[in-house]
């Protein structure tokens, strides 16, 4: 006898439909059917290809989580169609249900889109590992728990491609890598058997590279394997700096220019955050400037506000300071 | 219910261009008669980008700020979206991880403190939500907002990650279809926008190195709470709100649309439902006009 009792009930699904071949422009169909508390997204995705359209397109593989290649979205979220429940979609946005690929702009057929980018841009921070391989070792190359747990279980990435296009910089910036790729690159920059030396240097660069992560968050939230790509990408920040490869720039200024304002005020100096962050940058932000400072909005150095206690906050960002720049 | 009381983290925008803030939280607490003892001894909490370059110095700084909280045997309320953030996870890796806990407070036995874990992190939303109540806030309005559409903009770091951010609401928050602000206008007697990007980022932390990624994520935001109608835009965040209602320029430059939007801190919008005055809510201190009030 079974403790958990399956429920039934009604949804409607608007789902996304395009073929490249031969339409003009995408268009929605709408499905009624009856979902059980059982069914995962795939089983949905399959009734509508075996019971209403045979046409219907859609990529999976393992059916368990492993192969990557069901992600679609569920009213805009990615989402792992073969690992999540009908009962979490439902709650989440109720009965009414929109079914679409994870990009549309990149819409193949149907649920089928073109992942060339995503790919391109795995490949440019060289995902495997670079090492000196003694091709007769006299015993195994032994890695120690503690090194292997440095990994953070970023091996554990199915490159679903969930994050990717859930990732808002990467609709806004061509260029930028994304948050699967950090992933990847941090899974061989933590690897103790690793030697690349270009692979950090490539995701430092400017626009396509970690520091134009708006830290939004999406990535961690959609994840179905929970990578959490945003740790990832605050650890390549740290390990530029813990390198030396860290080039000064607005970027990386602008985090080390927190440390020296806590030092100096306890609190942030933010007029002297951009001014130290920008350098001789700073005048393109005078016309704002000058509107926030007549609205108030804009404290005099001899005005700043300082943390009670700082000399407290002074010894502790002398004794526990554990970066350089 | 006896009198709420928190110790209260104000972040450093409060102090310094969102001054408005400030002076709403204060107002607004007065009328609810909601005690906040200020944490003047706090630091700045790196805001992610210390985080950036030294985790270990910004889990110190904020256990620090924690630990004073804790001397006041009080709830911290954070009224900056990114504070709580920073804090929260703070608190949660110290929290989790014996080992960690203890080498950050060796270092804070230097200056005779101690982060023990005894204090809970959350916004001063969800402080309203989950402790004084909609109801009670509703049934003191005296001006209800209801001549307005009202766009509410959440902010990440208060709904993300959900896991993290959900540790400290008694009544969760769903990162996709987030309900404590829409449910707080309502209480104001406002009406609620629905837009795609109420949950999504204004790209304030990429100002300085990416401004053109920022800009269109602000202007996007706007421009989705425009099309629907609403007349203003609120949030819990001080740094969503700068974005929103400073850089309306290089918003409306980057979509190629002229955007503008009045955007009132969620302070200034409950302070306006309960009868503060605009002196009282700061909102001459707003680069984009509050016209209404
Ligand atoms: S946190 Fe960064 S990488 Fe992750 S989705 Fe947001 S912008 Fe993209
Ligand atoms: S990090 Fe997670 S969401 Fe992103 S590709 Fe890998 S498994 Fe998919
Ligand atoms: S997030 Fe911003 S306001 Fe909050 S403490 Fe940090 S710097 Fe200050
Ligand atoms: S919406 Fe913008 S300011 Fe607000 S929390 Fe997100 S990035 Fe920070
Ligand atoms: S079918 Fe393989 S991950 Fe879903």
């Amino acid at each position: 006898m079974s403790t958990s009792t399956i429920t039934t009930q009604k949804v409607n699904f608007k789902v996304f439909r395009f073929n490249a071949d031969e339409d003009y422009l995408p268009y929605y169909e709408d499905y009624s059917m009856d979902v059980t508390s059982e069914e995962v997204v795939l089983d949905i995705l399959n009734r509508i290809k075996w019971d209403h359209d045979g046409s219907f397109s859609y990529r999976r593989s393992c059916r368990h989580g492993i192969c990557g290649a069901c992600a679609i979205k569920v009213n805009g979220r990615s989402t792992l169609a073969c690992k999540e429940s009908m009962s979490t979609m439902i709650e989440y946005f109720g009965n009414e249900l929109t079914i679409e690929p994870l990009s549309t702009k990149r819409a193949v057929k149907d649920m089928i889109i073109d992942k060339a980018d995503f790919w391109d841009k795995h490949e440019s921070v060289n995902p495997y590992l670079v090492a000196d391989i003694d091709e007769a070792p006299t015993c195994e190359n032994l890695v120690s728990l503690h090194e292997a747990e440095e990994l953070n279980e970023a091996d554990l990435c199915i490159q679903c491609g969930a994050c990717h296009y859930a990732c808002p910089v990467t609709e806004v910036n061509e260029d930028f890598f994304g948050p699967a790729a950090f992933a990847a690159a941090y899974r061989f920059e933590s690897d103790i058997r690793d030697s690349d030396t270009d692979r950090l240097k490539a995701v430092n660069e400017e626009k396509q590279g970690v520091w134009d992560c708006v830290k939004c968050y999406e990535c961690a939230e959609v994840c179905p394997k929970e990578i959490n790509p945003i740790e990832k990408i605050t650890k390549l920040h740290q390990m530029s700096f813990t390198s030396g490869i860290a080039k000064s720039n607005v970027a990386t200024r602008h985090a080390v220019g927190f440390k020296n304002s806590i030092e100096k005020h306890g609190v942030l100096d933010e007029g002297q955050l951009v001014l130290y962050s920008e350098g001789p940058g700073i005048v393109k932000h005078i016309p704002v400037a000058l509107k926030m400072f007549k609205k108030g909005k804009i404290i005099m150095p001899w005005n700043m506000p300082k943390s009670d206690n700082l000399d407290e906050i002074q010894k502790l960002v002398k004794s526990s300071s554990t970066a350089k720049f | 219910m006896g009198k709420l009381k928190y110790a209260l983290f104000t972040g450093c925008t409060a102090k310094q261009s969102t001054p408005e803030q400030m002076m709403s939280t204060m107002a607004v607490a007065k009328k609810l008669d909601i005690e906040l003892i200020e944490l003047t001894e706090a630091s700045c909490c790196g805001a992610s980008h210390l985080q950036d370059y030294d985790d270990f110095l910004s889990l110190v700084l904020n256990a620090r700020n924690i630990a004073y909280a804790e001397k006041h045997e009080l709830t911290m309320v954070t009224i900056c979206n990114t504070c709580q953030l920073n804090t929260a996870m703070t608190k949660h890796r110290l929290d989790n991880n014996a080992e960690l806990k203890a080498k950050v407070n060796e270092k804070l036995a230097e200056v005779g403190l101690e982060y023990k874990g005894t204090s809970l992190v959350t916004h001063f939303l969800y402080a309203i939500i989950d402790d004084f109540g909609l109801d009670k806030i509703k049934e003191m309005v005296v001006k209800p907002l209801n001549r307005f559409n009202i766009a509410p903009f959440y902010g990440c770091h208060n709904i993300r990650p959900s896991e993290l951010q959900n540790e400290s609401h008694k009544k969760k928050e769903n990162p996709y279809n987030p309900t404590s602000l829409d449910d707080l206008i309502i209480a104001c007697g406002g009406v609620n926008v629905d837009y795609e990007e109420k949950n999504k980022c204004c790209g304030f932390h990429v100002e300085l190195q990416a401004p053109h990624t920022a800009a269109v994520l602000s202007g996007t935001a706007i421009a989705g709470a425009t099309d629907q109608n609403a007349d203003m835009m609120v949030t819990p965040c001080p740094l969503c709100h700068l974005k929103l209602d400073t850089q309306t320029k290089h918003s409306s430059e980057a979509i190629g649309r002229e955007v503008s939007l009045p955007v009132l801190h969620m302070q200034q919008m409950i302070g306006l439902a309960l009868g503060c005055t605009s002196e009282e809510l700061g909102l001459k201190h707003h680069v984009t006009e509050v016209g209404f009030a």
